[in-house]
């Protein structure tokens, strides 16, 4: 999410996608939340799936390479988990990166934790930095959590990834402090002390607010202005995102072929109208469900 | 599981977050009772998963494994599908992976978007040597459960979602087995034959009692006629392979069958159960198989509750089969 912000996807459009109403481009409320995607900002739509994401990183970054007015410019970015890298398509995408090879920026975002399964069962060997020189593949390992150290491995990732047409891979070492999910109480396996510990410790954001402040270049009055500012930013977004309507309830049957629309969805929509046609006003769960779509289910009604 | 790993030693239980319990904390303190050598967490690879306990399976243990959802089911799908379900043809039973069952939460609760809502099973109709066990109630899931362990074919065990929060029965505390690859008829009736599994068991209960009694609201759309149809209601339990037996003893009485299913109509089991069934009960049909099913769309989030076949639906394919 940090990426798209800084291109200039907005709150509006974070409210949008992760409470699914009709602003919703990323996914047109079709995925659950956290699911961003856009093409005005390169961003890939992301899905649920993990690890499905790093072959096709692979694949992105050799058509940026054929690609005469982005070859040796542009390079493909791909994050995932130490624990996504488990699976068999991290192993694929970066063995294809190396060998075809194409120029993908690998980051492993390495936070101790796959919701409760901590790294130490996730490998044996040392972390994911270590496979990469089995991939024949340049890597840094970086502590996740000095920002600045963070920028210096990506530009010089980034600078290499494109100079020489391959993979670069990108450990940040972290720690997960939230729990994984809101269905998710990591404190049924993981002491409180443990987090609350690493939070006031070694905490990404107040170690470089520090670093700005020993520099004379921000304080505590900017750091609450700022602050201040920005929660309200969130919360009129929030609360804007929150009360606006679903997409209209024809779009469930969109985007699913482009071309001639197949004769089952064609006719599937029609039996949907004559059901919403028949029962959609008298049967109250459907009538007060219809009232959550923007135009309310009008499209189907006559 | 807690019988079964009791009972065998050979039994182990394994899964990506099996050992603090699961995400749906279907293995709680099963690793505390039988130490974390036979109830363990495996790093985050489906596809290991199921190779591992097919691995397991053929040196003769109890491999008890879990996919955290049956959404993620599909990286292991070559290991299920060309090597699990294909073992013991391909050895000429030498080699058999029948003590492999892989567990996985399925279908939809109304808010899980194309990878926490999808019905799979489907798509390991074509995987013959495969077993695939859907179970309704918690008394269901555990007399199924452990026939599915005992049983000497590979299982996919597929739990309905629902089952994990909202459905409560007593369950016997002793070991009982439910005998795989039949159905159960859940009411009896002579008029039409509902045919499910899973979490439309739920709904179709209510689309039946909508049907005799219906709601002040839907009157004018249940004609008198209908209301005291005998309508009889099978959960099919075991999908693959199928109760031809009991659905095709039914239809002949009934003369009338609708199909309910979560997933999407094309491909769907539905489909199957429906061919096999005109072929079987051709001249005894009174209506042509409804089926009642997600359409032919991923699951859409926002969309789910005019996606996945509820109650209304169920009721109104009931009165067009009973009226055709
Ligand atoms: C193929 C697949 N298997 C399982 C899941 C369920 N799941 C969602 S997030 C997650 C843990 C991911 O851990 P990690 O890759 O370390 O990322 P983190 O959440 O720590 O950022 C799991 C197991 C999934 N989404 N996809
Ligand atoms: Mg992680």
């Amino acid at each position: 999410m940090g990426v798209l912000l800084w291109r200039g996807f907005d709150f509006d459009s974070v409210m949008a996608q992760c409470f699914g109403n009709y602003e919703d481009d990323c996914t047109k409320g079709k995925q659950m939340p956290v699911h961003f995607g856009s093409r005005k900002y390169h961003f890939h739509t992301i899905s649920s799936p993990l690890a499905t994401q790093i072959p096709q990183a692979a694949g992105v970054g050799f058509a940026l390479k054929r690609d005469p007015a982005r070859r040796g410019r542009n390079c493909a970015v791909v994050y995932f988990g130490e624990g996504a890298a488990s699976e068999g398509d991290f192993h694929a995408g970066m063995l294809l990166a190396s060998t075809v090879p194409s120029p993908t920026l690998f980051i492993a975002r390495n936070n101790g934790f796959a919701i409760s399964t901590p790294s130490s069962e996730q490998y044996h060997g040392d972390g994911i930095a270590a496979r990469g020189p089995g991939y024949g593949m340049h890597t840094i390992r970086v502590d996740g959590n000095d920002v600045l150290a963070v920028l210096g491995a990506v530009r010089e990732g980034r600078r290499l990834c494109i100079e020489e047409g391959r993979g670069v891979l990108i450990e940040a070492m972290t720690y997960r402090v939230g729990h994984h999910s809101t269905s998710d109480d990591s404190f049924a396996y993981r002491p409180r002390q443990e987090v609350e510990d690493r939070k006031r410790i070694d905490n990404p954001i107040s170690r470089f607010r520090l670093f700005l402040e020993s520099r004379g270049w921000w304080s505590a009055e900017d750091e609450e202005r700022y602050k201040e500012q920005v929660k309200k930013q969130i919360m009129q977004a929030f609360k804007r995102g929150e009360n606006l309507p679903r997409h209209e309830l024809k779009e469930m049957f969109t985007d699913v072929y482009s071309g001639e629309e197949p004769w089952t969805i064609t006719e599937q929509r029609e039996e949907l109208r004559t059901l919403l046609q028949k029962y959609g006003k008298s049967w109250e769960p459907w009538r007060s469900e219809l009232k959550k779509y923007k135009g309310e289910g009008s499209e189907f009604m006559s | 599981m807690s019988i079964a790993l009791m009972k065998d030693d050979l039994a182990v239980v394994f899964g990506e977050d099996v050992a603090f319990g699961g995400v749906f904390r279907c293995t709680m303190g099963l690793a505390e009772e039988f130490g974390r050598e036979r109830v363990f967490n495996t790093p985050l690879t489906e596809q290991g998963i199921a190779g591992f306990g097919i691995g397991l399976a053929s040196m003769g243990h109890t491999a008890i494994a879990e996919i955290q959802f049956a959404d993620y089911i599909f990286p292991a799908f070559d290991q299920i599908v060309n090597e699990a379900a294909k073992h013991r043809f391909r050895s000429g039973s030498q080699f058999d992976v029948g003590s492999l069952t892989i567990r996985c939460p399925t279908m939809s609760v109304g808010h899980g978007g194309l990878y926490h809502s999808q019905s799979p099973e489907g798509f390991f109709l074509g995987a013959s040597g495969l077993k695939v066990v859907i179970p309704r109630s918690p008394i269901q899931a555990k007399g199924l459960l452990l026939g599915a362990i005992r049983d000497p074919n590979p299982v996919i065990f597929m739990e309905p979602k629902i089952l994990y929060r909202s459905a409560v029965e007593q369950v016997p505390m002793d070991d009982y087995e439910i005998p795989l690859g039949k159905a159960e008829t859940l009411t009896r009736g002579s008029d039409l034959t509902v045919l499910t599994w899973g979490t439309p068991v739920y709904h179709c209960e209510t689309a039946l009692h909508m049907l005799s009694s219906p709601p002040e609201s839907l009157a004018k759309h249940i004609p008198a006629s209908v209301r005291s149809a005998k309508v009889e209601l099978i959960d099919l339990r075991t999908i693959l392979p199928w109760d031809v037996e009991t659905v095709t003893e039914s239809v002949r009485r009934t003369g009338r069958l609708v199909i309910v299913h979560e997933a999407s109509r094309t491909g769907g089991v539905g489909g199957e159960i429906a061919a096999e069934i005109q072929n079987r009960c051709f001249l005894k049909l009174n209506a042509p198989v409804k089926r009642v099913t997600g359409w032919d769309t991923p699951v859409p989030m926002q969309y789910e509750k005019f996606y996945i076949p509820d109650a209304l639906r169920i009721l109104d394919a009931m009165v067009e089969t009973l009226n055709y």
